[in-house]
Parts: structure tokens; sequence; C-alpha cells
């Protein structure tokens, strides 16, 4: 195991995409380093190779774009942590719409809403309609199922979707699922798909070309963090067995209110921040509940998520910003990317 | 004072509680079962405290949720279900038959409690 980890180091510490960032300033940026996830790492073969190898081939099949994820709004709570969530929403927005490409869509990674309640709906629906990117795709999280098993949350967000949510769609060659693990929870257990997601799951997969590259969204987190606290998905190995051969998988979840990712072979996993509170880090308080921060460094706790896709150089960037940092540039994303943890074995 | 806090979590607190159940099953297991003696869980920090509550056949225990997130509180076995229950709501359900009753959070399924009726 630390192998393996030091393995992931070595590789990501290699000029991997000439991008002009050496060992050194790969150090040097490590704000940025833990951001930006490559995705045509793989096994032991130097990455700048394979993209020099793909990069003819496939030019064209992956269009340079933008999406965004947001996550756990919580619209209606309105505890110490903060009493204005719907206020962190619309500067997340507000952050979105400032973004110099206007984003394809937006993902929303769940916990929209705090208590299910058709209000807390009506805010949400009203502050995203004043988003730059009209596409909005959802997953629900564990808040939007509470008082009737997650109906209103479909018949909202969930139209034509399968089973209580599950849904795929492409976009300009990529291949999107966004996957259901909060519902039918069992008890003493943590995030569940069931049976019948991934059936349809591994049959959605089925017959795509393993150089498609594969971004799956759910809201609470496909790989285990923290057991103790439910922060992982009892049956994740399972879907990521779906998704081995394929060159490039980015995974996409939210419900723990802060950045962590790890990359582990071909798969790269990320959660992002909430735009209503902050969560601590895993054990380092009595529970997982809201945390709360002095206001005035409330906003540097809460943020988006931008995901750009480049043709050139085939990367993947997955950049966190902080609501309180000024609007999106490649200089304000290096300086206000935080990492909350690094990789993670 | 440190030192402090902990023996009186350690020693006292359980000290405590069993001298409130010695005080309060007697006179739970005298009164008519309909005039409902009662029981207290209170959910803290994502945790069911007492993990294990024992009462006797016509007890009703009361969940009072004192976190910042939602819970829910949900027999194992489909006997009893809250509905949502926000900051300082409660929930409380009557024991009428005597067995064991393990529950759980729907929304935090690690949170797991039991209510023993003897």
């Amino acid at each position: 195991m630390p192998d393996k980890k030091q393995d992931l180091i070595d590789q990501q510490l290699q000029d991997l995409n000439n991008d002009g960032v050496d060992r050194r300033g790969f150090l040097k940026c490590m704000a940025w380093a833990g951001t930006g996830l490559v995705w045509t790492m793989s096994g032991g073969i130097p990455v700048s190779r394979a993209f020099a190898k793909t990069a003819g081939k496939d030019a064209g099949v992956v269009a340079d774009f933008t999406f965004v994820q947001i996550s756990d709004s919580h619209i209606g709570f309105n505890k110490p942590a903060n009493p204005d969530v719907t206020a962190t929403l619309q500067t997340a927005i507000n952050k979105i719409n400032a973004m110099p490409h206007r984003p394809d869509f937006i993902i929303h990674t769940g916990d929209l809403s705090q208590l299910s309640k058709p209000s807390e709906f009506d805010t949400l629906d009203q502050a995203l309609k004043g988003a730059s990117a009209k596409q909005i795709y959802f997953v629900p999280g564990e808040h939007d199922m509470l008082s009737d098993n997650g109906e209103q949350f479909l018949q909202r967000y969930g139209k034509g979707t399968k089973g209580t949510g599950w849904y795929s769609f492409d976009h300009k060659g990529v291949h999107f699922v966004g996957l259901v693990n909060v519902a039918n929870l069992k008890a003493g257990g943590m995030g569940s798909l069931g049976h019948e997601q991934l059936e349809w799951l591994e049959d959605d997969l089925k017959g795509r070309s393993a150089s498609t590259p594969i971004v799956l969204f759910a809201h609470i987190p496909l790989w285990t963090i923290y057991p103790d606290w439910g922060w992982g998905t009892d049956d994740s190995a399972q879907a990521l067995s779906y998704v081995k051969r394929f060159g490039s998988v980015t995974v996409l979840n939210g419900h723990i209110h802060q950045i962590m990712q790890k990359v582990e072979g071909k798969v790269s996993f990320h959660t992002a921040m909430s735009t209503a509170f902050p969560q601590p880090a895993p054990g380092t308080a009595p529970s997982a509940g809201p945390m709360k921060v002095p206001a005035d460094q409330l906003q540097q706790v809460l943020g988006i998520t931008d995901v750009n896709y480049l043709v050139s150089g085939r990367s993947l960037a997955i950049i966190d910003s902080p609501l309180g940092a000024s609007a999106p540039s490649p200089a304000a994303n290096r300086g206000g990317s935080r990492i909350v943890g690094s990789i993670f074995g | 004072m440190k030192k402090r806090n902990v023996w009186i979590a350690m020693f006292a607190m359980p000290a405590i509680a069993a001298l409130l159940m010695l005080v309060g099953s007697p006179s739970a297991t005298a009164n008519d079962q309909a005039s409902g003696a009662g029981a207290e869980v209170v959910i803290d920090n994502f945790v069911f405290g007492p993990q294990t509550v024992t009462i006797p056949v016509g007890t009703t225990v009361t969940w009072t949720n004192r976190d910042d997130i939602p819970h829910t509180v949900v027999s194992t076995e489909g006997v009893f279900k809250s509905k949502v229950r926000d900051t300082d709501e409660k929930f409380s359900y009557t024991f009428t038959k005597a067995g064991t009753y393990p529950y759980y959070c729907s929304v935090h399924p690690k949170m797991t409690g039991t209510v023993v009726v003897k």
C-alpha cells in the first residue's frame, strides 16, 4: 500500500503533460497539483507519452468544454454554521456567471434542500434560474428524500430517470452517469446503490468504447473516506468494477462538505465543497455535524468546482474555488484552491 | 479541571444514569400501563444516548434531536417510524409488548440504538 502511494506520487511529480510544470514546479504549485487531475495517467506508462499517442488519434472526439459541480446547498438550513444558505448559494451562482467561458452545464451532487420541503426546492429553483448555464443535472442527497422517499425530488429533478433517480447522458464524447446512493439505506450501513441500479449501470456501460471518458457522480462518496461517519458507499466496489476497463474515469461526489481526492489507477475521485456550511475533517470532531467558523472565514470553506476538459494535452482539470476568492482565472485558481486532504491511501 | 470532567464522564454519569433507572423502574412497573411511564433518548452528535434503553412494558420512549441536522428514528423491523425530526423536535412511541427493538436513523444509518422491553 505505501509503495503504491509512492508510485502515484512519483508519477505525479513528473512533467506529465508537457505543460512545463516539472518536479520542482509541481511542488511549488501544489495547490494546483492537488486540484488538477490528469485523467490519462495509468499504471506505469508515462502519461506524456500516452498523450502524444492519443492526442492525434482522438483529436476532435472530445471538444473543449467546462462544466461546474456545486453541492450541498441545504436550502432551509438556518443554524449558526450559516444562517443564510440562500445567500451563499447566490454567491456560488455569481461565481459561475463570472467565469470567462460559460460552462456547458452544472451538476448538483445533492442535498439541494435541508428538509425536502417544497418551499426549499422552490427557493433553490429560483436561485438557479439566474445561472448562466441553463442545463442542470441533479442527483439527490439524503436530505432531498426525507419525507416522501424522494417522490418530490423525482417529480422536480428526475423526470425520465430510472429507479430512485439514476440516469446517464453523453456530452461531447464524454459519458456521464448520475447515481443515487442515498435511498433505502440499511441500519448500520453507509451509502448504498442497490442491486437494481448496479445492474442498470453494468448494462449502461456495456458496449461503450474503453477510450470513452467516464464521469460518475453521486451524493455520498463512492470511495470509503471515513466509515465511522458513514462517508462511503457499501457497494461502490461493484460499481467501480464496471468502469475498470475504461481509460479515464472521474468520480465526483459531495456529502462531506470539503475537498478530498484520491487517484487510483485510472480513476480519479473528488469531493466538492458545500455552498452552505463546512463539515469537520474526518475524525477531528465528535460528529460530522455542521462546523461553525468565524463569519469572515465562511466563504473560504464554501465553494464551487469547475471541471475543464482540454483537448490539447487530453487532460482534465478539476479546479475548486472558494466563494471568497475573486473571479476564476488560472492565477486566482492556483492561489485560491484549497486542499483539505490530498492523496488519501 | 480537565481530569475532573473526565472523571465525571466516566464514573459519575453512569452512576447517575443507574440511579435514575433504579428510581424510574419500580415506579414504572407500579403504574398502570396506559398512564405512560416515560424514558428519554437524546440525539446528540449523531449518537442515540443512551444507546440501549431497558424499560418495562407500557413505557413511552421519547427521542429528542439536539443536533443541527435532521434525524429519524426508524425501527429496523418496521415496528415504528418517525417523521423527520429537525433540531429540538421529538418523537414518542409506547412499547406495549416485551421484546428487543433495534432502530436506526434512516438518514444516517450508522446511528443505531436498541430499546429492550421487559
